[in-house]
C-alpha cells in the first residue's frame, strides 16, 4: 500500500468531499468537521458513483409516527439505488452485516514530511508551508 | 477485488464492448414547453392557454412525489443544463458510449400527451413527441430507435398515428403506459393492437401513467414504496385481462413488451390463471389453450428493475419459466433506478443466456438496422 497525496487540506472544507483518482482508483475523500474519511467511489450494490451522491444523515424510528433525525451530513446516498453508507466505516446502512463500501485510512501530513517521502505525490503541487490530506491505497 | 471503474469523470480506459440493446432509455425535452415545436398553431396556442390535463390532481408533482429529483440518478444531470435525458453528447458520454451500447429503444414519458383527458390534444402532443424523437434523437443518433407514442385513450387517433409511422424502421415498438383508464384487454384498446399487428411492431407496455384512480383497488396508499411496487401488480391486472378477453385469439401475431415492470410476479400469475381456467372453461369458451401459454407466447419482460432475491437461483427459476428468448436487457437510463449493463445480471447465467438478454432477444424481436 502505498501512501498518496489526494489533495490540500484547504482543497475539502469540512462538509465537502472530493474526488481522487488514486493509480486508476477512484476514491471520495470527505471532511466531516475537519476529520477525513475515504471510501472507494463505486458503491458495492450495483456500481454507482458514490462521490455524485447526496450527503445526508441519518433517519431511525423505534415505532410508526416516532422518527430520529441524527448525525446530518455523515450517511453518503448512492445517486442510483439510494442505498446509504455510513461515511466513517463505509458500512451500508440497510444490509450492514454483508454490504460496505471500501474504506481507505486517511492521514493529514505537513508538506515539510511529504518531502521527505515515501509519498506518491503526482497531481498534487506540494509546498513545506501547507498541510496534506493522504490515502492509503 | 478488482473492478474496473466507470465513472465517466475519471474514466480513462475504454470499457470493453458488451454489444448491449438498451429497451428502456428516457430521453427528455431541455423544457416542457419545447413540445410546441412539433404542434401546429391551433394546438400550440391551446397547449400554451390551457396547458395539459392527465388524470390526477396534482398541476406540478406527481402524486407520489420520487425521492429524487425528476425521478433521475442524482449523477444524470447534464453539465450543460436541462433536466436528466435532455443532452444527447452527455447520454453519449455517461450512456451510450461508455457501455458500449448498440441499439437502443427511446420510451418518453413527458410530456408526451399519454393520458391525457382532451383527446385531439393528446394526438396532437403524441404526434408532436414522436417528430421530436427523430428529429433531435435518432436523426443525430442513429443508435436510438424511437417510439410510437399514441393517444392510447382514443383508439381511432391512435390507429391514425401508428399508420402514419407504419413502415418507419426508425420505430421500434408502439408505446402505452400501464395505468390505463381501463384494462388493456377491453375492446376499445383492439383497434390499436390491430393497427399495430399491421404495422409489424409489438406493443411495449412502460409502467407509470395516471389512471385517476388509485393503484391498488382499496384506495391510495400512504407512501411511494407502495406505489413502486404495485406497479406489478397494476399491470398483472392489464395481463390477466389481455389473455382472459381472447385479445391473442383475435391477434395471434400480437406482441406484448412489458417494461419496467419486474417479473418475478409473472409465473405465479400463470399458475393462478391456469388453476382457475381449468376449472372454469366454460366461462372463456375463446380460450382455446391454457393461460400461461398465451402468457409465456405473446409476453416479453425487459429486465430492470432487475429482481434481487436473496438466493440467486429463485431469480434464474424465474427466468427458466418465463423463457430465455423472452427476456430484453433495459437500464432505464437516466432514472434512479437504473441497472448498469455490467452488473445487472446474476453472475452465474451462462454466456449464451447473458448474449440474448444483452441482444439476441432485442435482434429477433426488433428488425433493427
Amino acid at each position: 500500500m502505498a501512501k498518496h497525496v489526494v489533495a490540500a487540506v484547504s482543497d475539502i472544507p469540512p462538509g465537502t468531499r472530493k474526488l481522487a483518482d488514486v493509480n486508476g482508483r477512484a476514491i471520495v475523500v470527505f471532511n466531516l468537521g475537519g476529520a477525513f474519511f475515504a471510501l472507494n467511489n463505486r458503491c458495492p450494490h450495483r456500481g454507482g458513483s458514490l462521490f455524485h451522491g447526496r450527503q445526508t444523515g441519518l433517519v431511525e424510528s423505534d415505532g410508526p409516527g416516532n422518527y430520529c433525525y441524527s448525525r446530518p451530513g455523515e450517511i453518503i446516498r448512492c445517486p442510483w439505488h439510494g442505498w446509504e453508507f455510513d461515511v466513517r466505516t463505509g458500512q451500508s446502512w440497510c444490509d450492514p452485516d454483508r454490504v460496505r463500501a471500501r474504506r481507505y485510512a486517511v492521514s493529514v501530513e505537513p508538506g515539510a514530511r511529504l518531502a521527505e517521502g515515501p509519498y506518491v505525490a503526482e497531481t498534487v503541487p506540494v509546498t513545506v508551508e501547507g498541510d496534506y490530506v493522504v490515502v492509503e491505497a | 477485488m478488482n473492478v474496473a471503474i466507470k465513472d465517466p469523470q475519471t474514466d480513462k480506459i475504454a470499457p470493453a464492448r458488451l454489444g448491449v440493446i438498451d429497451c428502456d432509455i428516457h430521453p427528455n425535452m431541455k423544457a416542457k414547453g419545447d413540445i410546441t415545436r412539433y404542434l401546429s398553431e391551433r394546438w400550440k396556442k391551446h397547449y400554451e392557454s390551457y396547458g395539459n390535463h392527465i388524470k390526477q390532481a396534482y398541476t406540478g408533482s406527481m402524486a407520489y412525489p420520487r425521492m429524487s429529483p425528476d425521478t433521475a440518478r442524482g449523477d444524470a444531470w447534464p453539465p450543460n443544463g436541462g433536466p436528466p435525458g435532455s443532452d444527447l453528447d452527455f447520454m453519449r458520454k455517461q450512456h451510450l458510449d461508455l457501455y458500449g451500447i448498440e441499439w437502443g429503444v427511446m420510451n418518453p414519458l413527458s410530456p408526451t400527451g399519454q393520458g391525457e383527458q382532451n383527446d385531439e390534444l393528446s394526438a396532437a402532443m403524441a404526434f408532436a413527441c414522436n417528430e421530436d424523437q427523430l428529429e433531435r434523437w435518432n436523426r443525430r443518433e442513429p443508435r436510438l430507435k424511437a417510439s410510437v407514442v399514441i393517444p392510447y385513450e382514443n383508439a381511432e387517433l391512435s390507429v391514425k398515428e401508428i399508420r402514419k409511422r407504419a413502415g418507419d424502421r426508425r420505430f421500434a415498438h408502439v408505446l402505452f403506459l400501464s395505468r390505463t383508464s381501463e384494462l388493456l384487454g377491453k375492446r376499445r384498446y383492439w383497434p390499436i393492437f390491430e393497427a399495430a399487428v399491421e404495422a409489424g411492431l409489438p406493443i411495449g407496455v412502460h409502467v407509470f401513467g395516471s389512471s385517476g384512480r388509485p393503484m391498488s383497488n382499496t384506495g391510495w396508499p400512504s407512501f411511494y414504496i407502495e406505489e413502486i411496487t404495485e406497479h406489478s401488480a397494476s399491470l398483472a391486472a392489464s395481463v390477466a385481462s389481455l389473455i382472459v378477453e381472447g385479445v391473442f385469439e383475435r391477434y395471434p401475431e400480437l406482441k406484448i413488451v412489458l417494461i419496467e415492470a419486474g417479473f418475478a410476479w409473472i409465473p405465479s400469475l400463470g399458475w393462478r390463471l391456469d388453476q382457475n381456467w381449468k376449472r372454469m372453461k366454460d366461462e372463456v369458451p375463446h380460450l382455446r389453450k391454457a393461460p400461461s401459454e398465451y402468457l409465456r407466447e405473446h409476453f416479453w419482460v425487459s429486465t430492470q428493475p432487475m429482481e434481487e432475491a436473496e438466493e440467486p437461483d429463485h431469480v434464474i427459476d424465474v427466468m427458466e419459466w418465463i423463457g430465455w428468448d423472452k427476456i430484453l436487457f433495459a437500464s432505464d437510463y437516466p432514472h434512479w433506478d437504473f441497472d448498469d449493463p455490467f452488473l445487472a445480471l446474476p453472475p452465474s447465467l451462462s454466456e449464451e443466456r447473458r448474449n440474448k438478454i444483452y441482444s439476441g432477444n432485442a435482434k429477433a424481436l426488433y428488425r433493427f438496422d
